[in-house]
């Protein structure tokens, strides 16, 4: 694991993309075949399934370093890592071996078939025989979350320098239901693209932001407008006779949702579609809130209750493939006109209908209609280039998202925990309340939103201004005023408020505002009426 | 029971036999200064007492001060107090104070290391009642590999960059951190320029004759590429600023007990961290706590509540000193406040 750890090292020791990106693609020229499929496996978000959990690793690491359990237990959250924590309190290795990537995720994937005490034998024998980096990483492989400064697109990049092969046709070979398991690197990635098989979903076209006026985009003529669905972006396939559902994130949700086994009753085999899975009401014809799709998303198999009462269906953005064939490279128009055709006149039990394209002739036309977005339980408004190819991967230009702008509210910060990994030794969640009469009551968390710097000084505050501790939570003063931004709102009745919110992140720090001026739980409540 | 050589109060360690504090936070008549860095050595008091070897710098940061020498051991009757001063390992000059009233002697440490780093004094283990002990590093985290480890890759990182014509900047405090680096590192690859604020403290310590390579002052008329592939050492937060322009395309660093974290290690945003430390580790505040052959430990700066409870279930009789903030333990303060972190 010597020459995958150096790889971490070099990954890990700088901050330029270009840099991060050769050190792959060396890899992936140097390494054994099995594990560069395995580096691509874990950097595509696949990793071992975990055979240990991480309260027997800690009892076991704090056994190996000779410390009570609670030590290492106070010690992780100040290193904001587990992984890396075990690492640091370990013994050094007794001996030293040059085992292949490989041979220790084998390891661990064998564990499954032993007892408890011989899974504790080999992972202290492992311990035993790595140095701290490489522990770090043999450690990461158990608790997962293989997050180490390398994105999908940049692992896609450093293979397509390494193969010659184009970096849109290597991330369609890498998505899918494979793992290292099934395939191997020379079937994954060297052999011709024939060899895929049904279930492979296309690489998902992402859009921008827009943040300026649309006038900038030229002419309205040359473009679609359509609605930005808040649900789940997905991919319904049917090929072979069978059918397959994959979201954005690349998870198999077919077993989730039963309800697209019926799409091969009306559509042909060789179908491709790309669209948003919402919850759907008939009755209204729209969408039902997002926490009716959310109770959907929990659950792998579904009670019929739920079924009848959250349904869901796919709103068709776009055509990817039709008779088998790959239809990327064709103008937005075609594929959207091929797609109506393919549509229309399904009957209302089909789980699929064509998300409707908005007629307009001036932007300002369109901008008056997005307005009108929350009453359709729309986010917003999509802008594409009607002569656009579906491309892979977020990239500028043919493709906008035009959301509304978020929904606010004044609050005061009244908890606050510390973030781990980058942000660990940061305050960084908090919880925030609104007034009701002289009451404060919470209503939402937030993480995000604000800069490092005003990080760091309400790090420094909150530190100063403890009221009180409940274990790794502290209630501080109620002074800090900070605007909640969030997408949706709607009744809920687990929280204490009663409200639940879409996305909420801090939007700024109202320094100009004393606590007693922040909103109150009315004032939301108002929000409630007029948008949830 | 008698009363204790040292009490804790809100300006900081007091001393009622003698009627002075050591290292106090708020003005006072008279204080005894275990080192230079800011949050030890504060401006305002009447009269300061420190070693020989930490007076220059001092008086180069606090200005004009009513201040006394004394050699390290040399022993000192102040009131019904008989105080000395001990090396700490810290940086040049800094000390532990020992302090003796009717038989019981009680040591502050002041910030340490037990190591030596061939440029300070190195510590010297004293015997007592009552310990004091910081414990910035207080955790089973931390622990330094041997300095030559560190040396090594600090040459290999600037070689490697001078090598292809870039500069190697590293953020390292002004006083204590860079003049280690300065001692550590190999002259023989290329130029190593300074910041002021470092330069200005090399100057100091020169002057009283710790060995340093030679080093050019960043002045604002100087050109980068007039020194190709330097090594540049500055104050952390000079890394940020428009003072770093002059250098675009350098690679970055910073050396700090902090970057054995990764979590801060990548906020800090620089190419590499080097596990540096002026404070002692894990296994250094054992030995040095054990050396003392003191019954009664009291913790101050760092991870103090978890650090307190470990000694307790180890056997020692630890408390935790109260801090300017209240009592509480406050990890980040050393990890926000300038130099008491590095």
């Amino acid at each position: 694991m010597k020459d995958f750890a150096a790889l971490f090292t070099a990954i890990d020791q700088t901050t330029r993309t270009s840099v991060k990106v050769a050190a792959l693609a060396d890899f992936f020229r140097t390494a054994r075949d099995h594990d560069k499929l395995w580096t691509i496996a874990l950097f595509s978000g696949r990793r071992p399934k975990r055979a240990v959990n991480t309260t027997q690793l800690r009892e076991w690491a704090a056994e190996r370093a000779g410390l009570p359990l609670w030590l290492v237990e106070e010690c992780y959250p100040i290193v904001g890592d587990l992984a890396e924590t075990i690492a640091l309190v370990l013994p050094p290795p007794s001996r030293q071996d040059d085992l292949p990537l490989t041979h220790w995720i084998t390891t661990l994937r064998a564990l499954h078939r032993v007892d408890l005490d011989a899974r504790h034998a080999r992972i202290l024998d492992a311990w035993d025989r790595l140095d701290a980096t490489e522990r770090f990483l043999f450690n990461k492989l158990i608790t997962g979350g293989f997050r180490i400064g390398v994105s999908r697109k940049l692992m896609t990049r450093a293979l397509a320098q390494a193969t010659g092969q184009d970096e849109p046709v290597l991330a369609h070979k890498l998505m899918g239901g494979w793992t290292p398991e099934t395939t191997s690197y020379h079937a994954l990635i060297e052999a011709p693209d024939a060899e895929a098989d049904d279930s492979r979903p296309y690489p998902f076209y992402l859009a921008y932001q827009l943040d300026d006026a649309p006038e900038g985009l030229g002419k309205p003529e040359d473009w679609l407008a359509e609605w930005k669905w808040d649900g789940i972006r997905g991919q319904v396939l049917i090929r072979g006779g069978d059918h397959h559902v994959w979201s954005r994130g690349e998870e198999l949700m077919t077993d989730r949702f039963p309800e697209f086994a019926r799409a091969k009753d009306f559509l042909p085999t060789g179908t491709v579609i790309d669209g948003e899975i919402v919850a759907w009401d008939e009755d209204a014809d729209q969408p039902l809130p997002f926490n009716a799709l959310q109770q959907r998303i929990g659950r792998k198999t579904v009670p019929k209750k739920l079924l009848r009462e959250a349904p869901v269906i796919l709103l068709a953005y776009d055509l990817l493939e039709q008779d088998g064939q790959d239809l990327r490279d064709i103008p937005l128009g075609d594929r959207r006109a091929r797609l109506t055709a393919l549509l229309d006149g399904l009957p209302p039990e089909a789980p699929l209908r064509a998300s409707g394209a908005i007629y307009f002739e001036t932007w300002d036309a369109l901008a008056r209609t997005r307005a009108t977005a929350r009453d359709l339980r729309a986010e917003g408004v999509m802008l594409k280039r009607l002569d656009s190819p579906y491309l892979s991967g977020r990239k500028k230009g043919d493709w906008w998202k035009w959301k509304l702008d978020p929904l606010v509210v004044d609050a005061v910060m009244i908890y606050a925990q510390q973030g781990s990994g980058r942000r660990a030794n940061l305050f960084t969640d908090f919880t925030f309340a609104l007034w009701q009469d002289d009451e404060l009551v919470p209503f939402a968390k937030a993480y995000s939103g604000l800069t490092d710097a005003e990080f760091n000084a309400i790090t420094a505050w909150v530190r100063k201004n403890t009221l009180q501790r409940f274990g790794p939570v502290r209630q501080v003063r109620p002074e800090h005023v900070f605007e909640i931004a969030f997408e949706g709102i709607q009744p809920s009745p687990r929280h204490k408020s009663g409200i639940a919110l879409r996305f909420p992140r801090m939007s700024r720090w109202r320094h100009d505002k004393t606590a007693r001026e922040a909103n109150s739980l009315d004032d939301l409540k108002d929000l409630l009426n007029a948008f949830g | 029971m008698a009363q204790p050589v040292l009490t804790f109060t809100d300006r900081g360690i007091y001393c009622p036999a003698g009627e002075f504090f050591i290292d106090p936070w708020r003005p006072v008549d008279r204080a005894l200064i275990t080192h230079g860095h800011a949050d030890h050595a504060r401006p305002g008091h009447r009269r300061y007492l420190a070693t020989h070897a930490a007076l220059p710098v001092m008086r180069h940061r606090l200005g004009e001060i009513s201040a006394e020498g004394i050699g390290y051991a040399e022993q000192r009757r102040i009131g019904d107090a008989t105080v000395s001063f001990h090396p700490a390992g810290h940086l040049p000059g800094s000390a532990q104070v020992r302090v003796e009233v009717d038989g019981q002697v009680w040591v502050v440490s002041g910030d340490y290391k037990t190591t030596p780093d061939g440029l300070c004094e190195p510590f010297e283990p004293v015997r007592c009642h009552a310990f004091i002990s910081e414990c910035t590093f207080g955790l089973p985290v931390f622990e330094w590999a041997p300095q030559a480890v560190i040396a090594d890759e600090i040459n290999a990182w600037w070689a490697a960059n001078a090598a292809t014509g870039r500069a190697s900047v590293l953020g390292a405090y002004s006083l204590g951190k860079a003049q280690r680096v300065l001692s550590l590192v190999d002259p023989g690859i290329a130029p190593i320029l300074t910041h002021g604020a470092v330069e200005a403290t090399n100057a100091v310590l020169r002057d009283q004759g710790y060995r340093l390579p030679d080093t050019a002052y960043v002045t604002p008329e100087l050109k980068a590429k007039d020194y190709p592939g330097a090594l540049v050492i500055a104050p952390p937060s000079a890394l940020g600023s428009p003072w770093m322009r002059r250098f675009a395309g350098a690679s970055t660093a910073f050396a700090s007990g902090w970057m054995a974290l990764r979590g801060v290690r990548r906020r800090r945003a620089g190419d590499r961290g080097f596990v540096l430390s002026d404070h002692a580790d894990w296994p250094g505040l054992h030995q040095a706590i054990r050396e003392t052959g003191a019954e009664s430990i009291y913790v101050t700066h760092g991870y103090t509540d978890i650090f307190a409870r470990w000694l307790n279930d180890a056997g020692w009789q630890a408390q935790v000193v109260p801090t300017e903030f209240g009592g509480t333990e406050d990890e980040a303060d050393a990890l926000t406040e300038p130099e008491a972190a590095s």
